[in-house]
């Protein structure tokens, strides 16, 4: 469960921004600010959505600030700021 | 035979030069989780090398990552991802001691046998510190997964109370015990990095200085020293020819079923034909020796 | 004996029969020290008077030049005139217009512009044309086919503006000055120079207004009506789009490199070549590979042509290039060679690039280097439509010289952040990919199928050789499929070639 804000990412080219917060709503709400908007922007959202749902989260705001990131960076970013949202690592101990 | 003149340097948190790393054609590309990444994005980068392993297609290039030392909150979860990833090599830094090899070997070794591919990722130690320089050849044979061994100098130099000098006096221990462990133990040895891209006539100097010694290669920090290198560890025509020559004759031997070679009188024993082979392989990847001319012949 | 009064009656005669009057006698002659009289020239004006006196009306054209590229300061200053003056329904013939003519946006919105025609567009002013600003489509020409299309009548002007850094008061004017504390500098004034032949009005704005004669002088007096002073016509830091240095930028070096490579192994680089560069990073880069190649082989180059570098002038000064042919100087020390160098030429655009021009420059080029935004697998490049559908680039002479060298190499990275140069079809055409030889990017080398010769050359040096598709399919694996763009129905821009045929129309996108 998501129970506090947080980032993962930089604003350099070939990066995104990724901010979860906790959200009083059911589901995922994404805001994407895009370079590639027009092209990109469907599957980038579907990306963090995919992420999300993998990782159980489901009920987020997500902002999403993209400059020009491949889905592999995407997925990376959008799982760190998970991991730190919500304090439940992918990585064994 | 795989090729290690460059081992490409690049930090694990930028997924701009992860992505175009292998255009600029190293040998292999080290992706860095230690030194150039930040405590606080320890985690972040471990996912984006991850996915990057993942999802990028490095073609036919070594796929390298440095890992945190296993003493650090970092380095097990670090050996764990890149293992899942499908990483080929891990580097462990500051290696001082056999035992921490064989502990990285232990942790990899616990990952595989999880996804069940037990025995695919090879280890190479960089030796940074004067007790890693005695222990070098100890560190190169603690394991089979070994690939080669690597100096790091700046900490070496510290370690020495000494500094780095163009010509390199100081490191010539530390480069020799390297290369002759390497040898010794059959794997690779890389030299240090050389960090100043304003100056390249001394790095081709230092270039030339560790071919002679006998490496194999350089980590190396950024592009554009990629064409030096090639170019100093290009042979030369008359070498080539040489090789030609002396694996024409094997071929020759082959078909006739001899068993004793001899080219311009001289006998040709197995050194002579690996070194032959090596020489080879370095034209073609060096863009000296066109591939199709030697199929043709 | 026959004086001339015996001879008056067959003077009469003759005047007669040559439908003539005979000769009246002396006017009287001006006695003033001649550098005063020149001050009192009869086509010394300010803009206002020089804009009526020239006869323009509405629904008219005018035209500018771009030799200050982003420094210029004319379009703005003659068109905020216009304006004020009531001027309505104006036809702009621009040879390019840049990120500092977003205040025609207001102009157009008021009536004043409603007809563009240019080679490129940016900033601004090219978001909004292509969001749907004007009612009448902007035309897109090359700077050949603009020179073509004066010439012809098609791209009829009425009154030119030319900007220059130093005029006299008769009109002879150039594109640098010779005073101690000239004021600007844009070397070339090679597009202007059709303008100044064809328009029906020609008015010189100067910031440097000398002494008679200015010559040798681009624009010669005799085609200049008037010549208007005012404190600036550009800003010439801003002539070259960033500093001249060798690029750092390793994947331009790369690129630089590769591309140095096509070259000498092309089988077009032999002594007495000529050769084309543009002014981005890696064509900068290409040149200086490719002097290391000439100074080791020791071939020399006939000339250079186009946007000439301070890379080309060095180059030339050193001997390796004969003569520097200059449409647009691209830097300072171009313009500060194209003044003192008389090996180093002007050329207009037509004696540049013009298709029906068959002495122009290009049509005697071995070599040119070029970049994308776009290739498609058919070799068809987009010089001017962002894969995001928006305008933001120029054709230049990209068209003229792809057509009519020997071998024309576009280099261009695959990707760019994560938009794709190389596509199954380019959002706009404006080089036909039969005029396009080699595509040079940092995965591979494409050579056109139509130039097998080519092919064999590069092969056999080693190069590695991929196909346009190859390149597709490897920008798309590591980026995903792009969706479509969202494009509207109105027409925004349309694209001539340069032989003034339509070869295509940019549709305006939408939110």
């Amino acid at each position: 469960m998501v129970n506090k804000e947080a980032f993962a990412g930089t604003l350099e080219s070939g990066d995104i921004l990724i901010q979860i917060s906790p959200s009083e709503e059911k589901g995922l709400h994404i805001e994407l600010q895009s370079t590639v908007a027009y092209q990109f922007g469907r599957q980038i959202k579907q990306v963090i959505t995919e992420t999300l749902e993998g990782l159980d989260v489901h009920d987020a705001r997500v902002m999403a600030t993209d400059k020009g990131a491949l889905d592999c960076t995407i997925r990376a970013r959008v799982t760190a700021a998970a991991v730190r949202a919500t304090g439940k690592d992918v990585w064994k101990d | 035979m795989r090729l290690r003149r460059t081992m490409m340097f690049v930090p694990g948190n930028n997924p701009g030069m992860m992505a175009d790393a292998f255009i600029y054609g190293p040998d292999s590309i080290m992706l860095d989780l230690e030194d150039s990444v930040t405590m606080a994005e320890k985690d972040a980068a471990r996912l984006l090398v991850y996915n990057a392993l993942k999802t990028i297609d490095y073609g036919d290039t070594e796929m390298v990552v440095r890992i945190n030392p296993l003493n650090t909150p970092y380095g097990k979860k670090d050996v764990e991802a890149v293992v899942k990833a499908g990483v080929d090599v891990i580097r462990m830094p500051k290696t001082e001691t056999a035992e921490e090899v064989r502990e990285v070997e232990r942790e990899i070794e616990k990952v595989e046998k999880e996804i069940g591919c037990l025995g695919r990722t090879k280890i190479m130690a960089a030796i940074e510190s004067t007790l890693g320089i005695v222990n070098a050849y100890e560190i190169a044979v603690a394991s089979k997964r070994m690939m080669g061994i690597a100096l790091g100098a700046e900490d070496y130099c510290a370690n020495l109370k000494t500094q780095r000098t163009p010509e390199g006096t100081e490191l010539l221990l530390a480069r020799q015990t390297i290369v002759v462990a390497a040898r010794a133990a059959g794997i690779d040895a890389l030299d240090t990095v050389y960090s100043n891209l304003n100056d390249m006539e001394t790095f081709r100097k230092e270039v030339e200085l560790i071919k002679a010694l006998g490496f194999d290669g350089k980590s190396i920090i950024n592009p554009r020293q990629i064409e030096i290198i090639n170019e100093v560890f290009a042979p030369k025509q008359k070498d080539i020819d040489k090789a030609l020559t002396i694996l024409a004759a094997i071929k020759e031997a082959e078909k006739k079923g001899s068993g004793v070679i001899a080219v311009n009188g001289k006998m040709v024993d197995k050194p002579v034909v690996i070194r032959a082979q090596r020489t080879i392989d370095l034209a073609i990847a060096s863009g000296v020796l066109n591939k199709e001319e030697i199929d043709n012949e | 004996m026959s004086s001339i009064k015996d001879r008056a009656d067959l003077i009469k005669q003759a005047a007669a029969q040559m439908g003539k009057e005979t000769y009246k006698g002396t006017s009287t002659k001006a006695q003033l020290p001649r550098t005063e009289y020149q001050k009192s020239s009869p086509k010394i004006a300010t803009l206002e008077e020089a804009i009526r006196k020239s006869g323009l009306k509405d629904g008219m054209t005018i035209s500018f030049h771009h030799h200050f590229r982003g420094g210029d300061k004319v379009v703005n200053m003659v068109v905020d005139k216009l304006a004020e003056m009531g001027f309505k329904n104006l036809s702009l013939a621009a040879s390019s217009l840049q990120d500092v003519h977003a205040p025609l946006i207001e102009h157009i919105k008021n009536g004043v512009i409603t007809e563009i025609s240019t080679s490129g567009l940016r900033g601004e002013l090219a978001d909004e044309i292509s969001r749907g600003l004007m009612d009448k489509p902007v035309v897109f020409r090359s700077h050949g086919g603009r020179g073509s299309a004066i010439r012809n009548g098609d791209l009829h002007i009425d009154v030119a503006f030319i900007g220059a850094s130093s005029c006299d008061p008769l009109g002879n004017a150039c594109g640098f000055s010779r005073s101690e504390n000239a004021k600007s500098i844009c070397g070339s004034l090679g597009y202007a120079i059709p303008d100044a032949h064809h328009a029906d009005k020609v008015v010189v704005l100067t910031d440097d207004l000398v002494e008679y004669p200015n010559t040798p002088s681009s624009i010669s007096e005799h085609l200049v009506d008037f010549v208007v002073v005012c404190d600036s016509v550009g800003d010439s830091s801003k002539i070259s789009s960033g500093a001249i240095r060798d690029t750092k930028n390793p994947r331009d070096i790369l690129l630089a490199k590769q591309a140095a490579k096509v070259v000498i192994n092309s089988g077009y680089f032999n002594n007495g070549f000529s050769i084309q560069t543009g002014s981005g990073g890696a064509s900068l880069a290409v040149v200086k590979y490719i002097r290391e190649s000439m100074l080791e082989k020791g071939i020399k180059a006939s000339f250079a042509l186009g946007g000439i570098t301070a890379h080309m002038v060095k180059l030339h000064e050193e001997g390796l290039i004969d003569r520097l042919v200059d449409v647009q100087s691209f830097d300072r020390a171009a313009a500060e060679s194209i003044m003192r160098d008389p090996n180093h030429r002007e050329v207009s655009a037509i004696s540049y690039a013009s298709a029906d021009e068959p002495s122009s420059a290009t049509h005697f080029l071995d070599i040119v280097i070029l970049s994308a935004l776009e290739v498609d697998v058919n070799f068809n490049v987009n010089v001017l439509v962002g894969s995001d559908g928006i305008i933001r680039g120029a054709i230049g002479g990209h068209p003229d010289t792809a057509a009519d060298s020997g071998i024309s190499i576009v280099v261009c990275p695959l990707l760019r952040g994560r938009i794709p140069c190389v596509v199954d079809e380019v959002t706009t055409l404006i080089t036909p990919g039969s005029t396009v030889d080699v595509v040079v990017t940092e995965y591979g080398i494409a050579v056109n199928p139509g130039r097998p010769e080519i092919m064999e050359r590069l092969k056999a040096a080693g190069l590695n050789i991929v196909t346009m598709e190859y390149l597709r399919d490897r920008a798309l694996s590591v980026i995903g499929q792009p969706d479509p763009l969202p494009f509207g129905d109105k027409v925004v821009g349309i694209v001539m070639n340069r032989d003034g045929s339509v070869m295509d129309v940019i549709k305006n996108i939408k939110e």
